[in-house]
């Protein structure tokens, strides 16, 4: 186990609920992340930017240790990430994942899908949990497709089930690794609308995304990678209208130009 | 046509009561192979190194033994030396013991039709498994299995059909089974030795062609909905 040195008492509340220091990562010779140090305060809305293949998918995945880091740290509220094993169960149920690819469970009818983490990884009563979710399923307006299989739902409902099934275990963070990539256009909005009603409410979340839209109505900092790197940091007016680096302006650009 | 009639009416009775053996072979090596090789799939996928290199050896070591030898260690190693006894009745131990070789046997395949299973379920599962908080093996036990069972089917059937034959081989385990009496009818009505082989050809035929269309059909019906 890693020994808990943080202080706490006064200082709780200013505490980040995601801190990443000097974290590194290498896929073989590509070093995916290098030296990336971010803090995420209580309420931040951050969307990360970035080209394809610049480490910003990765970044989002070793936030709950779905990648391991090569050196460096990753604190969830003050915690150290665990290695393996059930305290690293713990820690993830306190951050909530939402995948590009959906990843409902397959087998599993929408409500089971949500309640399945309530019930069987914090123990909730399936009365409660079914409670649990069907308040949630009808915030992300799915509420009357709970007894169907994922693959019988559009993509575009399946993205905010899994919404719903990250928010049943009341996470501290929700990441959200490129949530609209793989929807058809005519269903994007419906998915983002659900996220920015999520930001309004106060939670945390870390975005991956190319939704520019998005970054500009909800974001409260805009991360901007490539190469592995995070080169510009900035509020989203001022790195929509005024970017330093020379990257993000050639990125933007680009964006523009299509 | 006289000749094989006249068969039946001295084997008739004992070649039945031979088959329901492997019959019931079949059945308790199915059940135990299917629970080991589970375990032993579980293994193979774990994220613990030692249980995975034991996974990988025993599937090695046993995938790539004749059974007959298995089953031969069993009676004359096991037993002969050893003195393991399941049963105080003589029959009736060497039937569990070659119910343990059998097992021990078919448990490498259907770890392996059940990791093949496994790979049909696509990694986000597990990813989206572990994201919600669940450890390894209910991750496993819930989401991963259930799909991987029902991607497995074919496979698994497969090897049930492999196992209803290789019960036969338990004649080398000093087991009354159909073998062994097909034998002994061979020495004695030579007479109508062709029919007698194709006699007993025909009871397996008759079994394991239901358990192909059944694992066929099954494996359609209850395929997972991506």
């Amino acid at each position: 186990m890693s020994t808990d040195s943080h202080s706490t008492s006064a200082m709780a509340d200013l505490t980040p609920i995601v801190k990443l220091s000097a974290v590194n990562k290498h896929y073989g010779p590509l070093h995916v992340l290098q030296n990336i140090n971010l803090e995420v305060t209580k309420g931040e809305v951050v969307v990360v930017l970035g080209p394809s293949g610049s480490g910003k998918s990765t970044l989002c995945r070793t936030i709950n240790r779905l990648e391991t880091i090569d050196d460096g740290s990753i604190e969830i509220d003050g915690k150290v990430l665990p290695e393996e094993g059930k305290a690293l169960a713990k820690l993830r149920a306190d951050v909530g994942m939402v995948f590009q690819s959906f990843n409902l469970f397959a087998h599993k009818t929408i409500l089971e899908n949500v309640t399945l983490g309530p019930i069987k990884a914090k123990g909730m009563k399936k009365a409660e949990a079914d409670k649990l979710a069907m308040s949630l399923l009808e915030r992300v307006g799915v509420a009357n497709q709970k007894d169907k299989l994922p693959a019988q739902l559009s993509g575009g409902q399946q993205q905010r089930v899994a919404i719903a099934r990250a928010l049943a275990m009341r996470p501290k963070v929700m990441l959200f690794d490129e949530p609209t990539s793989a929807l058809d256009p005519e269903m994007i909005n419906e998915v983002l609308d659900t996220m920015i009603g999520l930001a309004k409410e106060g939670m945390t979340m870390i975005v991956v995304t190319h939704e520019m839209g998005f970054a500009r109505k909800a974001a409260d900092r805009v991360i901007f990678m490539a190469d592995g790197q995070i080169v510009e940091e900035a509020t989203p007016e001022q790195f929509f209208t005024n970017p330093t680096s020379a990257r993000a302006k050639d990125f933007l650009g680009k964006l523009i130009t299509n | 046509m006289q000749g094989y009639l006249s068969l039946w009416d001295q084997y008739g009775e004992k070649m039945l009561s031979a088959f329901w053996g492997n019959l019931q072979l079949t059945f308790w090596a199915a059940l135990a192979s299917l629970v080991l090789g589970t375990i032993l799939a579980l293994m193979r996928i774990s994220p613990v190194p030692s249980f995975r290199a034991f996974g990988t050896a025993y599937v090695n070591i046993f995938r790539n033994t004749p059974l007959t030898i298995i089953m031969a260690f069993g009676v004359l190693v096991l037993f002969g030396v050893f003195q393991v006894q399941f049963n105080s009745d003589f029959d009736l131990n060497f039937f569990q013991i070659a119910i343990l070789g059998l097992s021990i046997y078919h448990a490498a395949f259907v770890c392996e039709a059940i990791r093949s299973g496994v790979n049909t379920v696509p990694l986000g599962q597990a990813e989206a498994a572990r994201a919600i908080g669940l450890s390894f093996l209910p991750a496993a036990w819930l989401v991963i299995l259930p799909q991987a069972f029902r991607g497995a089917i074919a496979p698994l059937g497969n090897v049930l059909i492999a196992l209803i034959k290789n019960t036969t081989v338990a004649v080398a385990g000093s087991v009354t089974e159909i073998s062994g009496v097909m034998k002994e009818m061979l020495e004695i009505r030579s007479d109508v030795g062709i029919l007698i082989f194709f006699t007993i050809a025909v009871l397996f035929v008759i079994v394991v062609i239901p358990v192909g269309v059944l694992t066929t059909y099954l494996s359609k019906k209850l395929a997972v909905a991506r």
